[in-house]
């Protein structure tokens, strides 16, 4: 009788670790780096890490709007036809290089800084960058003078011009604020990739990688260090976040 | 025109300001001729030339105690309480044009000291309080004896305060239109300019509806400083655009603002036509015609061009500035996208907007309309021989 417990009891040690260890071997990408990236909601952002994108443009589509229609989903985002004053967090630019008539398409949102202007400008600190380089507006405090978007090199940010409806739990907004891309901070958080970066994977396109830059063996920072990535207005010296290839 | 319906007029005015804030803040600022591309519309037109003015309709009240000319003397009071009433004017403004005027306490209390434009909170509030206590001092006669003390403080205060509003602009790195240090001193020789003229009218007006006398001698020393410091602002925007054109990268800028390049023939023309003809060389002219020295229907016509030009300005500042695309990718032309990218924005100022800053325009007006009333801002007389006792009637 105590035998026969003991036994069951070494069968089911044995075959958990097995299975444990099965997992770690079989996936080991996917579950310890969510594990490891996830953060706590009682624990503050760290500078330990500095999330950033790496957009290589020869691979984004022109046409494929995929990020923008998944980046309007995630944040409750709607539009009243009225492109002039609707906000837009991302959107899709195409370019033509005006010496060699290369046509690039690329997606362009807030590029989070290291210096970020926004955040120099705002009267009531509302603008503000996270330890973890996410930039960001508190929606408590912005008074909404709009002085981020002048001084705003990338037109990222959107004043909120009509009241809003239907509104995400995890993505607090409102009018008469300034809101711009968040990087899905709420996704972030729980240890999840940005809504765009998501829909153009799944869109097989495969061209925004999101990861920690400050982590060398992120896939983000290998492929920076193998095939390099440029800033947008490097000239400004802003040291963005978001980074392009193929421009 | 009676006191009463003078309060009537402007308050109806104040009025529709409140009216049209209550219909962009209800609906939202969609309604007005602003958007993600022009943030700032003609409200801050208004605003900042208030604001600019203000500081600069101190200046009779700066040249009496810090330059101590005996002549200016009487005119100071007036002064101080038109710099006041300009800056309250200005902020009301300011404030019912934010998003969420609600939260005003907000701007009061957290301080990024890194912007430049909390800087400007620090500085408005102090300049309340140092102006007002300048006043105070100069209409005490316990007091009196502290003034000059009070003035030189007001003079250093503008001073800041209004390098503080040309930054705002001149701090801006990413628009071609702005990003220069000159803004800062351009600015203030603005202030000059549009605070004297509003002093000058104010004073005809006031000397003229309460049949106090004014004569010549203090109006054409007035008349002939006006006149150089509108010389001096058409001086700094020269110099201001030769910067622009000495360097290559600002030369689109240039081309859009002087020669309408880019789809910027509105601005080009406001500039030519406003600021630079009606704003600055037909008043130097209406000034310095040797025909017209002691005219004052000339003089307050001249007045009436400098602020109107001083408003072009602000547009073309203001509004132009960023109306001109941001060059976001330099050396690529945008084909295509859906934030106007590349895309020279069309703004026309809607009726409230324009309401709104009328209505500040009021505001200011009013106060000085119940301060001439209730203290004693205005001497009893400026006659020639009240003015200058060494006056002699040729």
């Amino acid at each position: 009788m105590i035998e026969k417990t003991i036994n069951f009891s070494r069968r089911s040690f044995v075959g958990k670790t097995a299975t444990a260890a099965a997992g770690i071997s079989i996936a080991p990408g996917v579950f310890l780096h969510q594990v490891a990236n996830a953060k706590p909601a009682d624990q503050a952002a760290t500078s330990e890490v500095r999330w950033g994108m790496l957009i290589n443009t020869n691979k984004c589509a022109t046409g494929c709007t995929a990020c923008v229609s998944a980046c309007n989903e995630e944040n409750g985002i709607q539009s009243n036809d009225r492109p002039e004053s609707d906000p837009q967090w991302i959107r899709k630019v195409k370019l033509r290089d005006t010496q060699t008539g290369h046509v690039t398409s690329l997606p362009m949102m807030c590029q989070h800084c290291e210096n970020p202007p926004c955040v120099d400008v705002c009267p009531t600190g509302a603008s503000m960058k996270r330890e973890d380089g996410i930039v960001l507006v508190d929606k408590h405090i912005c008074i909404g003078c709009r002085y981020c978007m002048m001084a705003c090199p990338y037109k990222a940010r959107s004043f909120v011009h009509e009241t809003i409806t239907d509104q995400k739990d995890y993505a607090p907004r409102g009018k008469g604020t300034v809101e711009s891309c968040t990087m899905c901070v709420h996704r972030v958080d729980d240890g999840g990739t940005p809504a765009c970066v998501e829909a153009c994977n799944a869109a097989e396109h495969g061209a925004m990688i999101f990861g920690d830059l400050k982590d060398p063996q992120s896939e983000i920072s290998k492929e920076l260090e193998k095939h390099g990535g440029k800033q947008i207005r490097a000239d400004l010296r802003l040291n963005t976040g978001v980074r392009y290839q193929g421009i | 025109m009676g006191y009463l319906s003078l309060l009537a007029f402007l308050g109806a005015f104040v009025l529709a300001a409140l009216g049209s804030t209550y219909y962009m803040e209800h609906n939202g600022h969609w309604v007005t001729g602003m958007n993600n591309q022009i943030v700032w519309g003609m409200p801050h037109v208004f605003a900042v030339f208030l604001i600019v003015a203000a500081s600069g309709a101190l200046n009779v009240a700066s040249i009496s105690s810090v330059f101590n000319q005996k002549i200016y003397k009487p005119l100071a009071p007036l002064s101080t309480l038109l710099a006041l009433a300009l800056l309250i004017g200005g902020l009301m403004i300011l404030v019912l044009d934010l998003g969420r005027p609600d939260r005003l306490i907000v701007a009061m209390t957290k301080y990024n000291f890194k912007s430049i434009f909390a800087w400007n909170m620090i500085l408005y509030n102090g300049f309340f309080v140092i102006v007002g206590v300048y006043a105070w001092f100069m209409l005490d006669r316990t007091m009196k004896k502290y003034s000059r003390y009070a003035g030189f403080a007001a003079f250093i205060w503008r001073l800041a305060l209004t390098t503080g509003t040309g930054s705002i602009f001149g701090f801006l790195v990413a628009r071609p239109g702005y990003d220069m240090a000159m803004m800062a001193p351009m600015f203030i020789i603005m202030s000059f300019s549009f605070g004297l003229a509003i002093y000058l009218l104010v004073l005809m007006a006031s000397y003229n509806w309460t049949n106090r006398p004014l004569g010549d001698v203090v109006v054409n020393r007035l008349r002939k400083l006006l006149g150089v410091f509108v010389a001096a602002v058409l001086y700094f925007v020269i110099v201001y655009h030769l910067t622009n054109l000495y360097a290559t990268e600002h030369h689109g800028f240039e081309a859009f603002m002087l020669l309408g390049d880019s789809g910027g023939s509105k601005y080009s023309s406001i500039f030519w036509i406003g600021q630079i003809l009606l704003g600055s060389l037909i008043p130097l002219a209406m000034i310095y015609a040797p025909g017209v020295a002691n005219c004052r229907k000339t003089l307050a016509t001249a007045c009436v061009l400098i602020i109107i030009g001083g408003l072009a300005q602000m547009y073309t500042i203001i509004i132009g500035g960023q109306a001109y695309p941001m060059e976001i990718f330099p050396g690529m032309e945008v084909l295509e996208s859906t934030f106007a990218d590349g895309v020279t924005t069309i703004y026309s100022a809607s009726l409230p907007e324009i309401l709104l800053g009328l209505g500040g325009m009021a505001m200011s007006m009013i106060v000085v309309a119940l301060g001439i009333k209730v203290l004693s801002f205005l001497p009893q007389s400026l006659a020639d021989d009240v003015a200058d006792p060494h006056y002699k009637a040729e």
